[in-house]
């Protein structure tokens, strides 16, 4: 896959600097924006743009995470969301209370966790098998196959209607739907998913899976098991899939099989390719640029005189933009970019001196 | 292909018996590609902390052997045996896992990583540690693991650069450090020395022959100087076949060996 050819740098994975003195300051502004934006942005923005952005960011997350740092490029991460979205709904209360068993929360999402977990680790050992175009297809027919499942099946999944009124449960007396705790409480998930990549990355685990990406062969002559390494990291990748999943539901409150439909699996793909694969800020990137078309695609297809429902053209003609000009994403144009401003500021010094 | 392996397996008998003593033990081995034999029946074995020199002209099936005792090619028939165990059909990290490790002939390094996390990966694949979430402190035993072996290919001055950035020689070097991570028992060298300049290779010749005294090891060299130098036994090997066995004096002077190889018209680096 061209997206993922540009792999993320290694980096050393010993550092002996604090966490906090690893951060840069850019950094620490952009989360005092992003913590201090209730203060100006309205309910809308806060639990529809933002709010979504964080979830499709993480399942985005899930797999960058096997694309960027493994190779695999997995269509599969939106139904492991979904499973573990399904899962909430199933075991613990909703409105199709004939199906759903009302277990209480600390049951429902520990068990939500282990089964998506587990949905991932058996479709991850069908498509570590393969390789390149072929680890897309299987996992793009796991996907298809769980959606018309989930669609058929009535007594689980309670087929074409799904679950409705799958409300967070009201700990600490919060309503963690309201607009508000709902974008603290997406922030807080995302923030913890980002930090777990990059601390990953450079933990012996995330070092071999890049050496995996890069040189199989050699890693099994060094004594790790190629095989078993891969299919962990499609169980790893699945806790990040499964947080956006959970929030997902608790943000619209209901749960379909139109909700883990192919197209949503390739949206997870176009948000990954779009921000980029090569860090884990891309699908974040991505999520943004993805919901902010689709929220406004109204005004704007509008004021051009189409249809709102044609705000996919919108999409795919950027996802065709980002993938000719720029393969590795939003961020790519933004490294290429800075390194152009640092090479001219070097001309100028240099010619200065 | 599994099934040749497993009948001359039951045709020897006593071959589960682990009392041979030998590091290495092969029965056999034969590889084909399609029609061709890569290599046909060759039987070998070293003892432990042996050092064992492989000669042979370019196709005489030597990376094809290394390949089928690591376990990157299943061998179409025969045995491999590693410090009495039947490895035969074992995938390439059980053996790794086992103490057998090897280079490569074409430097199989990772460009895009630090030296010291090259061979600190190596250190992992051969620990527990290979599936850990957590990161190294700067006090972690692998990491001091991976520091005296930088150190011992002379590399530690350039630990912290990119594999990528780093000089032919050294990067021959690093493939020697990842052959050590751990705790190897037997390490096969595919041609440590091709492309090394004269003092590299002196380099190399100090750090094979100062190896503790039970690693054993085979070599793969084109070079009879350097093999002479740092094997005791050597085997000879011509169109997949083993053609001559013996001492590193023997075979030096042997008027066959000398005619096929040295007066071959091979030219040698």
């Amino acid at each position: 896959m061209s997206v993922v050819d540009q792999a993320p740098r290694f980096a050393s994975p010993v550092d002996q600097r604090m966490w906090s003195e690893r951060i840069p300051a850019p950094w620490w502004i952009f989360g005092l924006i992003l913590l201090l934006l209730p203060i100006v942005a309205n309910d809308f923005w806060l639990f529809q743009v933002l709010g979504w952005t964080f979830i499709l960011g993480m399942i985005g997350l899930s797999l960058m995470f096997l694309a960027g740092y493994g190779g695999m490029v997995s269509l599969l991460q939106m139904s492991i969301a979904g499973m573990a979205g399904y899962m909430v709904a199933i075991l613990g209360p909703s409105g199709a209370a004939n199906v759903s068993l009302g277990l209480s929360w600390w049951i429902v999402l520990p068990a939500a966790f282990l089964i998506a977990a587990l949905f991932a680790t058996i479709s991850g050992a069908l498509a570590v098998r393969t390789d390149g175009i072929y680890t897309i297809m299987i996992t793009l027919a796991i996907a298809a196959a769980f959606f018309y499942f989930t669609r058929q099946n009535y007594s689980v999944f309670n087929g074409y209607s799904g679950f409705n009124l799958v409300l967070p449960p009201k700990l600490f007396g919060v309503n963690w739907r309201d607009p508000l705790p709902f974008y603290y409480l997406s922030l807080g998930c995302a923030v913890l998913c980002y930090g777990a990549v990059v601390y990953l990355a450079r933990a012996p685990f995330g070092l071999a899976l890049q050496g995996v990406r890069d040189n199989p062969r050699r890693m099994a002559a060094l004594g790790f098991n190629v095989t078993a390494h891969r299919v962990a990291a499609y169980a790893l990748a699945s806790v990040f899939a499964s947080t956006g999943g959970i929030l997902l539901v608790w943000q619209n409150a209901q749960i379909a099989p139109g909700t883990i439909g192919v197209s949503s699996a390739i949206d997870v793909l176009v948000v990954a390719v779009v921000g980029g694969m090569r860090r884990p800020l891309g699908p974040f990137i991505g999520a943004f640029i993805y919901v902010l078309l689709q929220v406004f695609s109204t005004d704007i297809l509008g004021f051009f005189g189409f249809a709102a429902d044609r705000f996919k053209l919108i999409i795919g003609i950027g996802f065709l933009a980002i993938v000719l000009f720029s393969p590795d994403g939003v961020l790519g144009l933004w490294d290429r970019w800075r390194a152009g401003v640092a090479a001219r500021k070097a001309a100028t010094t240099g010619g200065g001196a | 292909m599994n099934a040749p392996v497993a009948s001359s397996r039951m045709n020897l008998p006593g071959a589960g018996n682990a009392s041979s003593g030998n590091a290495l033990e092969l029965r056999g081995i034969t590889k084909m590609f399609g029609a061709l034999a890569a290599i046909s029946d060759v039987t070998l074995s070293v003892k432990p902390g042996e050092r064992r020199a492989v000669l042979g002209s370019n196709g005489a099936g030597k990376t094809t052997l290394f390949n089928c005792i690591t376990g990157d090619f299943l061998p179409t028939a025969g045995l491999v045996r590693f410090f009495g165990e039947d490895v035969t059909v074992f995938p390439p990290h059980e053996r790794i896992r086992r103490g057998l490790r090897r280079t490569y002939q074409i430097s199989s390094l990772f460009t895009g990583l630090t030296v010291m996390d090259n061979v600190y990966l190596a250190c992992c694949g051969v620990s527990r540690n290979r599936f850990s979430l957590i990161r190294p402190r700067p006090d972690d035993a692998l990491v001091h693991a991976a520091a005296l072996l930088v150190e011992a290919v002379h590399l530690t001055g350039d630990k912290d650069r990119l594999v990528g950035e780093l000089a032919y020689g050294q990067q021959r070097q690093l493939e020697v450090a990842l052959a050590l991570s751990g705790a190897p028992r037997f390490v096969l060298f595919d041609e440590p020395a091709a492309g090394l300049s004269p003092t590299e290779r002196a380099d190399l010749v100090a750090i094979l022959t100062s190896l503790p005294a039970h690693i054993g090891y085979i070599i793969i060299e084109h070079d009879m100087d350097v093999a002479l130098r740092v094997a005791e036994s050597v085997t000879m090997m011509h169109n997949g076949r083993i053609f001559k066995e013996g001492r590193s004096d023997e075979i030096e002077s042997d008027p066959e060996v000398q005619e096929l190889y040295l007066g071959g018209g091979h030219a040698h680096h």
